[in-house]
């Protein structure tokens, strides 16, 4: 039976955009990662004034350029064309991760394959001898913005469960992530477990569960 | 008088050996040093190790190769440092039949090996890696409460680089994330080579804005290449 037939409408990768949007305040410098984190930038109000980070060494980053400000020298770190912010600026790949592993962000937003109740989050390989390891910027960034939040969809293609007691691919750090937003739901780590802070209208604690190895509580 | 200009690729690419470590510089298609990675190939260095931050993209039979997927291709590396394997990439492929070695690090340690190897710092720690794979076989220190991976200084006996604008003495401007990898990898360089679309006269660059003084570089090749293209 499809979640639809059974009474709740899980979010698509706009919606899971728009809703890590919705709490990230102005002041905040923000780093967001490949994939859906992309996406949240398109969805932070311009009068809201949150700085943008790209590992690739822009600080300011602004939305996806109109066809005529198109500048093939600026790109994410996704490597599409983007814009830069009055008050932007450029530096090099060492200050980009002194940025990154300096403390100096207050939140990066990460991709996931996996996250374990305690924080655990892998996102870069399916196996210890997979050939293809694509770390890129992840492993600094979970260790060192102020936060990590984990967008993903909440279970595989397959329907296997991504939130886990423990992860069982490679780690990209330890004990990291401090929210969790899926097409399902707002889930907050804590030192007693995973915490529901949202669902999707029309999902029950109880069918979200299901869908979840790791115990979930009520907030 | 000071000129690093050389006036030929054969000349940029002079005395570059088997078995060299070389840094190319970019990320994406943007500061990349297209050119004189096309004079590396047709200079004809082997047994390299190549360190650079993507290892390229998905490649299907018949896709034009170039750069450092060319020398992949060309069997004429034995090594990448990088942070960023593609299973299927031609380099993903050469990994899984044994051609090729790969190490693949976090991108701020590789950002971070190079900068120290260029400011004479053999090896520091850090958190990034502690835990996972990319520790195993490492020291592992706790500092301030939390376990840090030893990681050691990458220097290049050549780095390839992309300028913006050089003058006679060497010295260096990048454009927007152009920069990315190029300064470091520019102070680094045992050899350090950089390609650039404009040229300055000596005092042309303000000094408050030179971004790569001279002293990191060692010969220069004016090459007015287009634009980056985006990624297919």
């Amino acid at each position: 039976m499809s979640d639809t037939a059974q009474g709740f409408r899980p979010l698509g990768r706009t919606g899971m955009a728009a809703r890590v949007a919705q709490d990230i305040p102005a002041g905040w410098y923000v780093n967001l990662g490949i994939g859906i984190p992309t996406l949240i930038a398109d969805h932070i109000p311009a009068e809201r004034e949150v700085v943008l980070h790209s590992e690739n060494g822009v600080l300011g980053m602004g939305p996806a350029p109109q066809p005529y400000e198109e500048n093939p020298w600026l790109v994410n770190a996704s490597t599409q064309r983007v814009t830069i912010r009055a008050g932007g600026s450029f530096v090099h790949h060492a200050d980009s991760f002194a940025i990154v592993r300096g403390g100096h962000l207050d939140l990066c937003v990460l991709g996931g394959f996996q996250v374990a109740e305690n924080g655990d989050l892998a996102n870069w390989a399916h196996s210890a001898t997979e050939a293809g390891r694509q770390i890129g910027g992840a492993m600094d960034l979970a260790v060192g913005a102020k936060r990590v939040w984990v967008v993903m969809e909440h279970v595989t293609k397959d329907g296997q469960p991504r939130i886990l007691s423990h992860c069982t691919y490679p780690l990209t750090a330890a004990g990291c992530v401090s929210r969790i937003y899926t097409n399902l739901a707002v889930l907050e780590v804590t030192p007693k477990g995973l915490v529901v802070l949202d669902r999707v209208p029309g999902l029950s604690f109880e069918a979200l569960q299901a869908r979840t190895e790791a115990v979930l509580q009520q907030a | 008088m000071i000129d690093k200009f050389v006036r030929s690729m054969a000349e940029a690419m002079n005395g570059i050996r088997d078995g060299s470590t070389i840094l190319v510089a970019g990320f994406g298609e943007v500061g990349v040093p297209h050119a004189l990675l096309d004079g590396l190939i047709e200079q004809g260095a082997s047994n390299l190790t190549i360190v650079v931050n993507s290892a390229g993209r998905v490649h299907k039979t018949g896709d034009a190769t170039a750069g450092v997927v060319r020398l992949i291709e060309l069997g004429r590396v034995r090594k990448v440092i990088t942070t960023f394997l593609r299973s299927q990439s031609l380099a993903g492929e050469a990994v899984r039949a044994g051609r090729m070695e790969a190490e693949v690090v976090p991108q701020g340690t590789l950002a971070e090996r190079i900068r120290a190897a260029g400011a004479g710092v053999p090896a520091f720690f850090t958190p990034t890696g502690a835990g996972t794979l990319v520790a195993q076989g490492k020291e592992v220190r706790e500092y301030g409460g939390r376990p840090c991976v030893l990681e050691t200084a990458l220097p290049g006996d050549v780095a390839l680089i992309e300028a913006w604008c050089a003058d006679r003495w060497g010295n260096l401007t990048y454009k927007d994330s152009g920069r990315n990898f190029n300064p470091i990898m520019a102070m680094a360089g045992g050899l350090t080579i950089a390609q650039t679309h404009h040229v300055c006269d000596l005092g042309q660059l303000p000094a408050n804005d030179i971004v790569t003084p001279g002293i990191f570089v060692d010969r220069v090749l004016h090459v007015a290449a287009g634009a980056p293209t985006l990624p297919r």
